[in-house]
Parts: C-alpha cells; sequence; structure tokens
C-alpha cells in the first residue's frame, strides 16, 4: 500500500495505455514517455505494461505501507527517501514506513514512479490508465489527492535495489527541441510560403501543455489557400468537415497556434491539420515544458520509420543491460 | 467520390472520402471502415469512421505504411458495391429546450457570441429563418438524425440531420470557444448536432439538455452496464421536446434505474430516403411507437 501524503501537481496512473476505443472517443492515454515508463518497470522487475505514476513538473511525497523496490525515471526530478538523496534510473529498496518525496525539477517534465509489483488499481477497458476528461481508469478516474491510499500488486521477486540504466540510455530533452514531422492530412490548405514558415519558425511551448495536448506559440501565423467552403465545414479558413485526428497530428486553429494532440487525445474535430508529429518523438513531447524552444522539421515516411527502428533499439538496449 | 490517402505519422492513414459532408460520403466512410474491419488486416489496430472520412491506426512494425494504404484502397470497389442499407436502431431522446443550466453557462460567455443580446436558441432560430423559438424546436425534433460520428471526449456523438441539404440546420460555432458546457447539452455547429457526454470545453450553439446519461465510466446506469458509451457510428436519434416537470421525472427514474431510452431496431435504406425523405423519417420514427 502507498499512502499520498502530498499529491504533486498533476500525479496519475498510467500504463502502456487502453489501445481499441478512439472510435468511441476514448483515447490511448497511458504514459506520456513510454520509453522511460518501460524502464522504470524493468528497473523494479515489473512487466513493462505494469501501472506506475506518472507525476509532471512537481513531485508526490507518498509513504509506503510495505518493503518495495522503486525506480524514478523520465525527467530529471530529484527522489530523496526520508530526506536521502536517491539516483535517477536505478532501482532502490524502500522499507515499510518510509516516505519517498522530491525535490524540485531539473529537468524534462514528467516523471515515472515504479514500485514493484506495480499500482494496482482496478482495470478499466483493458488499461489502469488514467483518463481524467473522461474519468475513466486510474484511481477513481482522477489525479491522486492527499490520503488517497494505493494498493500495490505482488512483486514478481526479480526486483534487486542497485541495477540502473546506462547513462547513454537515459534520454533527457535538449534545451531547443527539434519536432520531426511528416505532412500530410490538411497540408494542401496552407500556402507553400505558411509551410516554408511553419518549419522555419522557432516555436515555443505554450502554458497549455497537457497530457491531451501541447499548444506552441511564437511563429507566423499560417495562411490559408483561399476557398470556399465545402458544406459542413464551418466558415472559418482552418476548418474542415469534423474528422479523426491521429495521435501526433499538428492542428493549427485559426492558423494561429499549432497544437500537438498527445495520449489523452480529443479523438476528432473540425481543425485542419497539417501534418503529424512521428511516432519515435512522441516521448519527447512528453518531456517539454512550457517556454521550451521548439523546430518542427520536415522527414519522409522512410526518415520515420528509421527513427522508429532507432527507438525500439535503444529500448531493446535497456531490457539487455537489465537482463 | 475520389478518396484522399494520407498518412498521419508513421502510425495512421487518414482516408477523406469527400470534403463537403453528405449522407453519400457518410454511408461510404462507414461502408469503407466496415469493409476494412471485414478484411482483417493484420498490424490494424483501431478504425475509426467520422462524417465523410475515416483513420485507420496500424502498426508499422506489422504492416508496411504503402502495403496497407494498397490494401485499403483496394477495397474501394467492394465498398462502393456494398448496399447502401443499414441495419441500426432508432433511440429517443428527450430534451429540456431552453433549459436554465445551458442557459446559465450562456450568459457567463455571452462576449464570446455572435449576438451577446440574444439567446443560442433565438439566435438559431433568426439565422435559419424560422419565425421564433417554438418552430426552429419543431424542426430540430421534428427529424430524426444521424451519429456520423462519436468522438472529441468519450463517447459524444455528431450528429447530421436527416432533411433535404436546403432544410438542414446551420450555426456558426461561438466566436470563441467556452470553457465550459454542462453535461448532456444538446449543441449544434456548422452543420452538426452534438449531446457533451461529459462536462468540458466546447464551441458550439447550446440549446438544450437532456435527462438521459450517454457516457457513463462507472456503468451504474441500466442501459450503460453492457458499454459505459451509448452512441455508436450509425444509430439514429429522434429528439423529443420535454418540460420541466418530464425532466425531472426521467432524472429521478434514471437515477433509480428505471428508465432506459425508448429505442427500436431498424433499417436504413439510403435511396428510399433520397427519394422521400419525410415518407422514410416518418416510417422511421413508427418503429419508435410500433
Amino acid at each position: 500500500m502507498l499512502e499520498v501524503i502530498k499529491p504533486g501537481l498533476a500525479t496519475t496512473v498510467q500504463d502502456l495505455g487502453r489501445p481499441g476505443y478512439y472510435h468511441l472517443g476514448i483515447p490511448l492515454s497511458g504514459g506520456m514517455d513510454q520509453y522511460a515508463l518501460r524502464a522504470a518497470n524493468l528497473l523494479v522487475g515489473n512487466d513493462e505494461g505494469a501501472a506506475v505514476l506518472e507525476a509532471v513538473f512537481l513531485g508526490p511525497e507518498l509513504k509506503f505501507g510495505r518493503d518495495a523496490i522503486v525506480a524514478v525515471t523520465g525527467a530529471d526530478l530529484p527522489a530523496k527517501l526520508d530526506g536521502s538523496a536517491q539516483p535517477g534510473w536505478t532501482a532502490f529498496a524502500v522499507k515499510a514506513g518510509q516516505v519517498l518525496s522530491f525535490d524540485f525539477l531539473k529537468r524534462g517534465a514528467r516523471a515515472y514512479i515504479a514500485v514493484s509489483g506495480g499500482i494496482d488499481v482496478p482495470i478499466a477497458l483493458g488499461s489502469r490508465s488514467t483518463y481524467l476528461l473522461g474519468a475513466l481508469g486510474g484511481l477513481e478516474g482522477r489525479a491522486l489527492r492527499a490520503g488517497d491510499r494505493l494498493a500495490l500488486g505482488a512483486p514478481a521477486g526479480a526486483a534487486v535495489a542497485g541495477r540502473s540504466v546506462p547513462e547513454a540510455l537515459r534520454t533527457l530533452p535538449a534545451k531547443e527541441v527539434t519536432l520531426r514531422v511528416l505532412v500530410g492530412l490538411y497540408w494542401h490548405r496552407i500556402t507553400e510560403a505558411a509551410g516554408k514558415a511553419f518549419f522555419g519558425d522557432v516555436w515555443k511551448v505554450a502554458p497549455e501543455a497537457d497530457r491531451i495536448a501541447y499548444r506552441f506559440r511564437g511563429g507566423k501565423p499560417l495562411e490559408f489557400v483561399p476557398r470556399t467552403p465545402p458544406f459542413g465545414a464551418g466558415s472559418d479558413p482552418s476548418n474542415i468537415v469534423d474528422s479523426c485526428y491521429p495521435y501526433g497530428s499538428v492542428q493549427v486553429p485559426g492558423g494561429t497556434e499549432p497544437i500537438v494532440l498527445h495520449r489523452d487525445a480529443v479523438s476528432g474535430g473540425g481543425y485542419c491539420m497539417v501534418g503529424t508529429v512521428i511516432s519515435a518523438d512522441m516521448d519527447l513531447i512528453g518531456q517539454m515544458q512550457p517556454h521550451t524552444k521548439t523546430q518542427f522539421a520536415t522527414v519522409t515516411m522512410e526518415q520515420a520509420l528509421a527513427a522508429r527502428r532507432d527507438r525500439a533499439a535503444a529500448l531493446q538496449a535497456v531490457r539487455d543491460s537489465l537482463a | 467520390m475520389t478518396m484522399r490517402y494520407s498518412f498521419g505519422g508513421d502510425e495512421h492513414l487518414f482516408v477523406e472520402v469527400a470534403e463537403e459532408m453528405s449522407l453519400d460520403a457518410f454511408f461510404q466512410s462507414l461502408s469503407m471502415t466496415k469493409a476494412v474491419r471485414d478484411a482483417a488486416i493484420a498490424g490494424v489496430t483501431e478504425i475509426c469512421p467520422a462524417n465523410a472520412s475515416f483513420q485507420v491506426k496500424f502498426d508499422p512494425d506489422v504492416i508496411a505504411p504503402d502495403d496497407l494504404l494498397a490494401l485499403v484502397r483496394g477495397l474501394e470497389t467492394q465498398a462502393d458495391a456494398a448496399e447502401k442499407v443499414l441495419d441500426t436502431r432508432i433511440i429517443e431522446i428527450p430534451v429540456l429546450y431552453g433549459d436554465p443550466w445551458t442557459h446559465e453557462t450562456m450568459m457567463r460567455f455571452r462576449e464570446r457570441h455572435q449576438d451577446p443580446t440574444s439567446t443560442d436558441l433565438a439566435y438559431a432560430a433568426r439565422v435559419n429563418g424560422y419565425a421564433d423559438e417554438q418552430a426552429f424546436i419543431a424542426a430540430h425534433a421534428g427529424s430524426p438524425w444521424f451519429v456520423s460520428m462519436v468522438g472529441f471526449v468519450a463517447g459524444l456523438p455528431f450528429l447530421y440531420q436527416m432533411v433535404e441539404r436546403a432544410k438542414q440546420i446551420e450555426v456558426p460555432k461561438y466566436l470563441r470557444p467556452r470553457t465550459d458546457t454542462p453535461k448532456l447539452t444538446i449543441g449544434h455547429g456548422g452543420c452538426f448536432g452534438a449531446i457533451y457526454s461529459v462536462r468540458g470545453a466546447g464551441g458550439y450553439q447550446m440549446f438544450g439538455i437532456t435527462p438521459v446519461p450517454i457516457y457513463d465510466p462507472e456503468q451504474k446506469i441500466s442501459y450503460l452496464r453492457d458499454f459505459m458509451c451509448f452512441c455508436r457510428p450509425g444509430d439514429i436519434l429522434k429528439f423529443r421536446a420535454i418540460d420541466r416537470a418530464e425532466y425531472d421525472q426521467i432524472s429521478a427514474e434514471v437515477a433509480d434505474g428505471t428508465w432506459a431510452p425508448p429505442m427500436a431496431p431498424t433499417r436504413f435504406v439510403l435511396a428510399d430516403f433520397l427519394q422521400d425523405p419525410a415518407g422514410t423519417n416518418a416510417r422511421l420514427v413508427e418503429a419508435l411507437h410500433a
């Protein structure tokens, strides 16, 4: 059992997510940085997809009701056990009664706290992930609150303190980030000059950056190709007949602020999308803080697939290093 | 219709059936998604129909994007040939038009509206050429609506009014989206209606509220025990105007678990509808009261 003394800012239970219901508006959810989530579980001897806590910007304070092996990965959010510093990306032992807390965030945005045995909340539609908008999954479909008690699963028994992910395999976002985009969807709706500016300009993550979407500001407004609005689309040049929204798709309401949808995405709507952030860069978005300077870079499908293979190889290297 | 194919990153194939909304485009999207589902393509993980488009999520480690594209494109002929017939259900949704809760919300966000001195109902009646709100409500509740897409948030149906295009209700969205919309608001934006399944942000004009929950993650509502989302693409909804007393009564009965929305199985034939919309609708609605 874990007792929540302080909840942090918006700490939620997450696992690998809830595929299969996007056609009914229920998004994937799950950890925004899946690589860090998997690594945290591997460190404590869990199945890679066990439920962990995702803490954003500010860590929680947790009192342990039983002995456990714990690991914190992802953002550089320094962990402390009864006040003494613990290394990140490293498994450490916790005794019943000890308190895990965190110093201020140094880098990144989201930390993953894995506990041997996993967080045991009820499974909803095949997943323990929290979907806040739909009040589904996790602990009563919401973020943690002070006083909450979280059940823990039975440890697999393979957990050993002291194991750590090699430095080279710890992913931390740079000060300036490049997000790779495959253009498409409604790219043809913006002018050639707007397309060039989109990739040429430097954007910044806006304060409106959460599990649903990341919004970007600072680039030039995008101009649209003139048209007669198609029936049902709406009168704004950025409107389309409401369609599905891919995860990672970059929509530009009014042409002003690109919005990249993430794992709690709204599943569809009526704004034109100019392309999609490739799957290999989605974890990185989950680690971006507001005000992070960002550029979008255009890539081909071949490059997107190569980047995806690189990500898979890095994860395999983590598995091998902990095997 | 010439379908337009585009990749949404390395995990989605996005297909625009038509740029503008129509029943034809909606049926084409349904036929295509059905064909893709029936084809049981290895690597396809999710198939999402939308109003006049659809999306296929896939695992590129299992199927190469271009291979998937070729397979889906190859289903066009089959989908074209599919009978434009839908075995579905018609569901009656009672609505308290001009209710106090959407009214309160509307007043809080009045400066974001095209016509701050009017109400959403009065404005929609005026821009659609109805004499008054009552005439507008009669039209809104007078013909059935297709659930042409479920999404935005969990269980939210997009609704397409089953009348000739010239008679379709059209209203612009709010100038700037609201940060709040009551749960179960009956909204409208562009040519689409919607029922807000959860409380939250929204830009659609607000006409009323239904006492009928359509999303229940706890699955305590009697008719949502099997599945937490009520609406599915292809469902046909028919609104019925109710007064406050009936609203309160249905709300109480829903809470008791003694009320479920009236519904009946029905068959929709697109050709029949296109030939005689009013007659086809009348037959559909009859099924509710059979």
